[in-house]
């Protein structure tokens, strides 16, 4: 194991250590919005035929980095170099000219809806020119059919002709992918590839880095996922509070890596946790039946305790979460609360019987633009501060006040405009406001997502309480460390069907990992 | 990108005191030189007038500005009161029934209206305004067939060749002609429904609760919020406040005009987009759609004054309207947004 602790160890042996001269080095880049100080000298090299994986916790400034690379961002400090020259990327397009791809994370803000498979493939080229603008397939088909070949991507001309809204999320990744590759880079950025891919897609991804690496293209891969550090990485660069924490090569000591992006005070909670098993029942699901293909499940959500429910994406968490709070309906199933019928037809159902939803997409279906502390918080909760539909503004700001006191929001007062807060404290107003209303059932899905440290070791400690007080908190989630820090109970939920339901204590990671991965 | 206080300067403090009281000074200071400049202007006989004609289009305003509020737009609003027009008439003069009656049919026909535009928003899935346009069209041509597209007015000939029997009564014509105290009677109504607007919107949880829906509708569903009963509430007020413009606009014009309320819609809808711009709130709102009815009121009056002729008026409320925008979109830091004023 080769480990280093800063980055002078990790010069002195890279220059024993390799033979090749990088393509990109990024040197002391700095980077800040506002007063905010996003990136604080960001040093790194990326060599051809290497993948680097770039870890990070969120707000870690990962993104901040990508941004910077693929020419979004121009007004950044510090300095980059591409093959030992200077350069300025101060366009996307700039970016690509010195041969650096990015391929984002999130797919519908890079695919181009209405057009056809084949002219999202030659985009590039419709973009610069090359190929008219008026678009005849018959031009573009042959240029779109190489491009679909470098990756055996084995589409036939009717799926180059579909509407690229037809692609599923691993086509369109990998469409994402060609198009990037058809550029001939030397460095390719890969963020978050995997989120949405399947686990064979994951494989075929895979063979593909390590086709590009041997033809050596320089990779840089940001991931949450140590699995496939592990997997596909040579070097790892952790990055918290915008600074690089640690350097290794492989192979990896992951605890250190993990320590190194979460700090040592979060870990250190996380080992404190301290069971708590419930015994009455709240929710019974009989013969439910989460995704089209998927066979009914019965379970059974219990006080007292924190279930986590864990699955990749597209296991059907967030079908089950919005179903049992009345937001969506099942094909098929019941529900009974406390031994009565319970169907909610309208969340509002739900919500009377103080069954609560933290959604999955805080931005989009939590936040109302605009909107003050005080009246996100009140807004499930009208009755409680007016008097015959008369709002009383005075008892709504000291509601608001209450949550911001106890939840530790950092703000202005009340009245701040929800959109203005960081990730972590929009997440801490929108779970609180829940938290502060006597839950009976709360549902959380994906509840940390975007949210800094501190704020998610907050919000997990204050799930766990409300269960101590006797609430069913229900966590949805995919990630594995994420849920042995919060829930007691763990059900792991493959193509909507439960695979394992067992007490945190009970199982390792392996276990977990193991029965998320089976796959029919 | 986000702005730390110390970067909040000078400029920005008259950025925004320039969106929040501009359009407010230029109300003021094209009323001053109207005043100073036509002497006839500043009498208060001449001002009741210029509010009583803003009235109609107020009203049609704050039916707009609750379409607006859940994040929907009513294009039927203009059709509805030209509806109304003929219906009021239509039970007074063919059916001779009393000017009571014929407001009541109104009423119900206005609110019949905000109904079937819920249903089909709300329970059909329409986009608001594909629905609210089909509508116009409806109501625009269905209301001719009963008419064979003839104006309503007293002493007809009907189509069985009998003179229609009756004729609009006094009471009924008081709805535009009479007074309380000094104010005439339009004037009251688009104020006290100016008022209750406002309380409604922002000091309701059910006005509250609609300017959630406004913001985003899916936070609002998930927030326990009944989307579809309070988008389909807004419609039928809207449908009402159309009616009552309507019962207005007939009394005024003593028949039942068959064009009528049809040029209303565009004026309807600019006072309440210049509403979101006054005061600076950056949403629809129930004083800002009343200023920007009394600016228009106020340009309009003016000019006529000034001796341009009617057909200067379009271009002169365009204008208006532009100007508003401009404050909303061009000069504003805030985003247009849909969320309550208090």
């Amino acid at each position: 194991m080769q480990h280093m602790d800063s980055p002078e160890e990790q010069e002195v042996f890279a220059s024993g250590a390799n033979d090749s001269e990088p393509v990109l080095e990024l040197e002391d880049i700095t980077m800040s919005f506002g007063s905010n100080e996003v990136l604080k000298g960001v040093t790194l090299k990326l060599r051809p035929g290497r993948v680097t994986a770039l870890l990070g916790a969120n707000g870690a400034g990962k993104s901040t980095l990508i941004k910077i690379l693929s020419g979004v961002y121009a007004d950044h400090g510090g300095l980059i170099r591409i093959g030992g020259l200077p350069v300025v990327m101060d366009t996307p397009l700039a970016a690509a000219r010195q041969g650096i791809q990015t391929v984002h994370q999130r797919i519908d803000e890079t695919i181009v809806p209405g057009l056809t498979v084949a002219e999202n493939l030659v985009f590039e080229e419709i973009v610069r020119g090359e190929i008219p603008p008026v678009r005849s397939l018959k031009r573009l088909l042959p240029r779109a059919r190489e491009i679909a070949a470098t990756l055996d991507l084995g589409w036939p001309d009717a799926t180059l002709t579909k509407d690229v809204f037809e692609l599923g999320n691993a086509d369109s990744q990998m469409l994402l992918l060609a198009r990037a590759l058809s550029q001939r880079p030397k460095v390719l950025v890969l963020d978050e590839p995997t989120s949405t891919l399947s686990t064979t897609e994951v494989e075929r991804l895979f063979t593909l880095v390590r086709r590009l690496c041997s033809e050596g293209v320089a990779i840089l891969y940001v991931t949450h996922r140590l699995s496939e550090v592990h997997e596909i990485a040579d070097d790892l660069v952790v990055l918290r509070d915008g600074q690089v924490q640690s350097r290794q090569r492989a192979p990896f000591d992951m605890p250190e890596a993990v320590r190194s992006m979460l700090g040592e005070s979060t870990l250190d909670e996380v080992s404190h946790l301290v069971e708590q098993r419930g015994t009455q029942v709240a929710l019974h699901l009989e013969r439910v039946q989460l995704l089209r293909r998927s066979e009914p499940i019965d379970v059974d959500l219990r006080y007292g305790e924190v279930t986590g429910i864990i699955g990749l994406i597209g296991a059907g968490k967030s079908e089950l979460a919005r179903g049992i709070f009345g937001a969506d309906h099942w094909r098929q199933g019941t529900m009974s609360l406390d031994g009565e019928d319970y169907a909610p037809h309208h969340t509002a159902d739900a919500v009377r019987r103080r069954i609560f939803l933290v959604p999955e997409d805080r931005t989009a279906d939590a936040m109302l633009p605009g909107w003050s502390v005080a009246w996100t918080k009140s807004l499930p909760f009208l009755g409680t501060v007016s008097r015959s539909g008369i709002l009383n503004f005075k008892r709504e700001r000291a509601s608001g006040d209450t949550l911001l006191s106890e939840f530790g929001v950092v703000s202005t007062g009340p009245d701040q405009v929800v959109d203005a807060l960081s990730g972590g404290n929009q997440q801490k107003v929108v779970v609180g406001r829940w938290m502060q209303s006597g839950p009976r059932v709360l549902l959380l899905d994906e509840p940390f997502r975007g949210v800094d440290i501190g704020a998610r070791g907050d919000i997990a400690r204050r799930a766990r309480n409300q269960a101590g007080e006797g609430a069913c908190v229900v966590v949805f989630t995919s990630d594995v460390e994420e849920i042995r820090e919060i829930a007691d109970r763990i059900i792991v939920l493959v193509e909507g069907e439960i695979r394992l339901d067992s007490y945190t204590t009970e199982i390792d990671n392996d276990a977990i990992v193991t029965s998320m991965s089976e796959v029919n | 990108m986000p702005e730390t206080p110390s970067a909040l300067g000078m400029r920005a403090r008259i950025q925004d005191a320039v969106v929040k009281y501009g359009f407010i000074a230029i109300t003021v200071i094209l009323f001053l030189y109207f005043s100073l400049t036509e002497p006839a202007f500043a009498t208060s006989s001449s001002l009741f007038l210029l509010l009583k004609f803003a009235s109609v289009t107020a009203i049609l305003g704050l039916g707009v500005t609750f379409t607006m509020v859940v994040g929907g737009l009513d294009l039927s609003i203009g059709a509805t009161a030209g509806l109304t027009v003929q219906l009021a008439a239509m039970t007074m003069v063919f059916y001779n029934l009393t000017g009571t009656t014929a407001v009541v049919i109104a009423l119900i026909g206005g609110v019949v209206v905000g109904l079937m535009n819920a249903f089909l928003i709300v329970v059909a899935k329409i986009p608001d305004l594909l629905a609210t346009l089909g509508m116009m069209f409806v109501i625009m041509g269905a209301k001719l067939i009963p008419v064979s597209g003839q104006s309503v007015s007293s002493g007809m000939v009907l189509r069985d060749g009998s003179v229609a029997p009756g004729s609009f009564t006094p009471e009924f014509l008081k709805i535009d002609r009479g007074f309380l105290g000094p104010v005439p009677l339009p004037v009251v109504i688009m104020l006290v429904l100016v008022v209750a607007s406002w309380f409604f919107l922002s000091r309701t949880t059910w006005g509250r609760l609609m300017y959630a829906i406004g913001a985003n509708p899916e936070a609002a569903r998930l927030s326990g919020v009944r989307v579809g009963l309070y988008r389909g509430l807004a419609y039928v007020i809207s449908g009402l406040f159309a009616s009552i413009a309507g019962l207005i606009l007939v009394s005024r014009i003593g028949q039942g005009d068959v064009n009528a309320g049809a040029s209303s819609l565009l004026e309807a809808v600019a006072v309440a987009l210049v509403g979101t711009s006054v005061l600076g709130l950056a949403k629809p709102n129930a004083w800002g759609t009343f200023l920007g009815a009394l600016l228009i009121g106020i340009v309009l009056t003016g000019l006529t004054m000034k001796g341009f002729q009617y057909y200067h008026q379009d271009t002169a409320k365009g204008l208006v309207l532009i100007v508003a925008l401009l404050f909303s979109f061009t000069i504003s830091r805030r985003k247009v947004r849909y969320s309550p004023a208090t």
